[in-house]
């Protein structure tokens, strides 16, 4: 377990150095000077190089990340934005709770509505309830996000004025002019039915799947030979074991939506990671790119490995080595 | 009365290609304390039959009849209810596959109590204890500490252990074992035979065991029932079966035995593939593959009758007895017509 642990953690450190330096060299690769963008429109020359050395981006980018990465391990610190001097930590720390906000909210409200409809799909193949469950699937697979979320805006915000249309509040300390559980629940209803639609349907999808494929197990039927109430079978023989995968699915999905859920936040205006992603690529700003980055990357390896001890716990045949 | 009596027996599934009559007309009963062997390729109807007694078929797109009366009750009839009662309690059942028969995220001892206690009001405790007795009773080395493994932690022999286990735990008056050594390897196979022959005689159940091997069956069974393609070819004591054997499709199986007193150079096989359940032969069903094929084969239905002056010992063929004592005189002696 402590070996396991360890490999784990070097693993980690690897795909850490691989994932932000590929940042760095692909931001190098853009024929845009942040420098010329920091100096102004009327800039001279001179003003521009001062500029550039200011930054720091005359320098070569090995250079650059070799400071990059000293800031960051050794003073937690991801320096400062190109773009308005703000630090980069409290950047990523203000976005960062929107886009968790909004991303285990959204992972409730999907689950709420993929476990009761992947379930009863499966049960009744065929029948209407798994037809029109299928439809919706297709629906929430190809429609785009954008999309979606314009509609949801469009009725339940704009023609029916149910909820907000855009705008964050926070959860605890109101920064903005509203705030609290209520108010932020209110206003990010809309966000969370959006952000819920694709991975509902695609999680619809794999449940049904699953709980179909469960079903014609050998110890499914063992368990009815028994003599087993169907509901006995269900709980304790089909879901215990359909619902493995689901678990592991849900862990990566989290994590990779916590870098970001660029198309949602968008479209309501919440100034979540992915809104700060754009912004910083917008203005060549490096540090809020990679502020980013370094915080998605973490949530991702931090996600996967709770990911795999929680499923070497509900499932007996893994075991971490 | 017999402990179970099946009477002409129909499971028939619906596809999207048409109906597959797996089980046509079935019938064979069973004393108690007695072991019946069910015999006959892949697909010939035999596990579907004890599917369907057990009511274990998917109910969708099945449709069966016939009557299945076990202790005066027909478990065809009844309702789910009563039958759920009946399951793992009066009747058990062991699984060809003891690697996927075992649910993977229960602990083997969790899996035995929980059978106890659908069907016995005890407490944890005491269905524990119930557990133990029976790992032990099959044969599990040092079970009191192997009775919280899981499944994966057992060999396929000592998962069937555990399967027996688990069928035998409430005292059942009926077994059925449907292919229970086939997955397994064949000194394991010898072990499981022995154990389920020697619990026999201490929990007194009968056994219904199905298997496409003859030795299995000689080895265990009192009766036999040779299925072929959804219907009984030939049903006897096991010794008459293997002295005087009446359908050319047994002398078939017979003939497929390896043999160690017989120079045989390979091995005899019945030529062709069993038919289609879809679409079955005309006439008797085995007329396609048999060397010993008749005109009227093909158009008449053999019916099930006593061959010769056994009473017990009924068969479906239209051989003559005279023949067919000369056939299978010839099978016995390891010189069947060559089918091949």
């Amino acid at each position: 377990m402590v070996r396991y642990l360890a490999r784990r953690v070097i693993w980690a450190a690897v795909l850490f150095i691989a994932v932000t330096l590929v940042a760095y060299v692909l931001f190098f690769l853009i024929p845009n000077d942040p420098a010329k963008l920091v100096a102004g429109k009327a800039a001279t020359d001179a003003d521009v190089k001062r500029a550039a050395h200011f930054l720091g981006t005359d320098r070569p980018f090995y250079v650059q990340y070799a400071k990059f990465l000293d800031r960051l391990v050794i003073h937690q610190n991801l320096g400062f934005s190109f773009a308005n001097r703000q630090s980069v930590n409290s950047i990523v720390g203000n976005a960062a709770p929107v886009t968790a906000s909004l991303v285990f909210g959204g992972a409730i409200f999907w689950m709420l509505l993929a476990l009761p409809i992947g379930i009863l799909s499966a049960l009744r193949p065929r029948s209407l309830l798994d037809r029109a469950s299928m439809t919706f699937v297709l629906i929430g697979i190809s429609a785009h996000p954008i999309w979606i979320g314009l509609i949801f805006a469009y009725f339940f915000g704009f023609k029916l004025g149910w909820t907000p249309i855009t705008g964050y509040c926070d959860f605890i300390n109101p920064s903005t002019d509203c705030g609290g559980p209520v108010q932020w629940a209110y206003h990010l209803v809309l966000p969370w039915a959006t952000f819920a639609i694709l991975f509902a349907a695609l999680y619809v999808r794999m449940i049904r799947a699953n709980v179909l494929d469960t079903m014609n197990e050998d110890y499914v039927r063992t368990a009815r030979s028994k003599g087993a109430p169907e509901h006995l079978v269900l709980r304790s023989h089909i879901l215990r074991n359909a619902m493995l995968p689901v678990v592991t699915m849900l862990g990566m999905d989290i994590s990779l939506a916590l870098g970001g859920a660029v198309f949602t936040e968008t479209v309501y205006s919440l100034p979540g990671l992915g809104k700060t992603a754009i912004f910083g690529l917008n203005n060549n700003d490096i540090p809020t790119v990679e502020g980013v980055i370094v915080f998605a990357t973490l949530a991702i390896i931090v996600f996967n490995l709770v990911v795999d001890l929680l499923y070497a716990w509900i499932d007996p045949r893994i075991r971490l080595t | 009365m017999a402990l179970l009596e099946v009477r002409d027996l129909k499971t028939h599934f619906r596809t999207d290609d048409g109906i597959v009559k797996a089980v046509d007309g079935v019938s064979f009963s069973i004393e108690k304390g007695q072991t019946l062997g069910i015999v006959g390729e892949s697909g010939s109807g035999k596990s579907v039959t004890c599917l369907t007694i057990m009511g274990l078929n998917p109910k969708r797109n099945t449709i069966s009849s016939g009557e299945a009366i076990f202790k005066g009750e027909n478990l065809l009839a009844m309702s789910s209810s009563r039958l759920r009662d009946i399951r793992g309690n009066d009747i058990a059942m062991i699984f060809q596959d003891p690697m996927t028969s075992l649910n993977p995220v229960h602990r083997i001892g969790a899996q035995l109590v929980e059978a106890i206690q659908l069907h016995r009001d005890v407490t944890k405790r005491q269905a524990r204890a119930r557990a133990l007795e029976l790992l032990n009773a099959v044969g599990i080395p040092r079970a009191e500490r192997r009775i919280d493994d899981y499944p994966h932690q057992f060999s396929g022999g000592m998962r069937q252990r555990v399967m027996i286990a688990m069928a035998l735990v409430n005292d059942p008056d009926l077994l059925i074992a449907d292919e229970p050594t086939t997955a397994l390897d064949v000194t394991t196979q010898a072990q499981i035979l022995t154990l389920m022959t020697d619990l026999q005689k201490d929990f007194g159940s009968a056994i219904i065991i199905i298997t496409h091997d003859l030795g299995v069956i000689a080895e265990v069974a009192d009766d036999v029932v040779v299925m072929y393609a959804a219907k009984v070819a030939e049903h006897a004591p096991v010794d008459n079966l293997f002295k005087r054997p009446h359908h050319p499709y047994t002398w078939g199986l017979l003939g497929s035995l390896p043999r160690l007193d017989a120079d045989v150079e390979r091995l005899v096989q019945i030529r062709g593939q069993p038919p289609s359940l879809l679409n079955p032969p005309r006439g008797c069903r085995f007329h396609p593959r048999c060397p010993y094929v008749m005109g009227i084969c093909k158009t008449v239905e053999p019916e099930l009758l006593p061959a010769g002056d056994e009473a017990d010992h009924v068969q479906a063929c239209h051989l003559d007895v005279a023949t067919k004592d000369r056939e299978a005189a010839k099978v016995l002696a390891g010189t069947m017509a060559e089918a091949s």
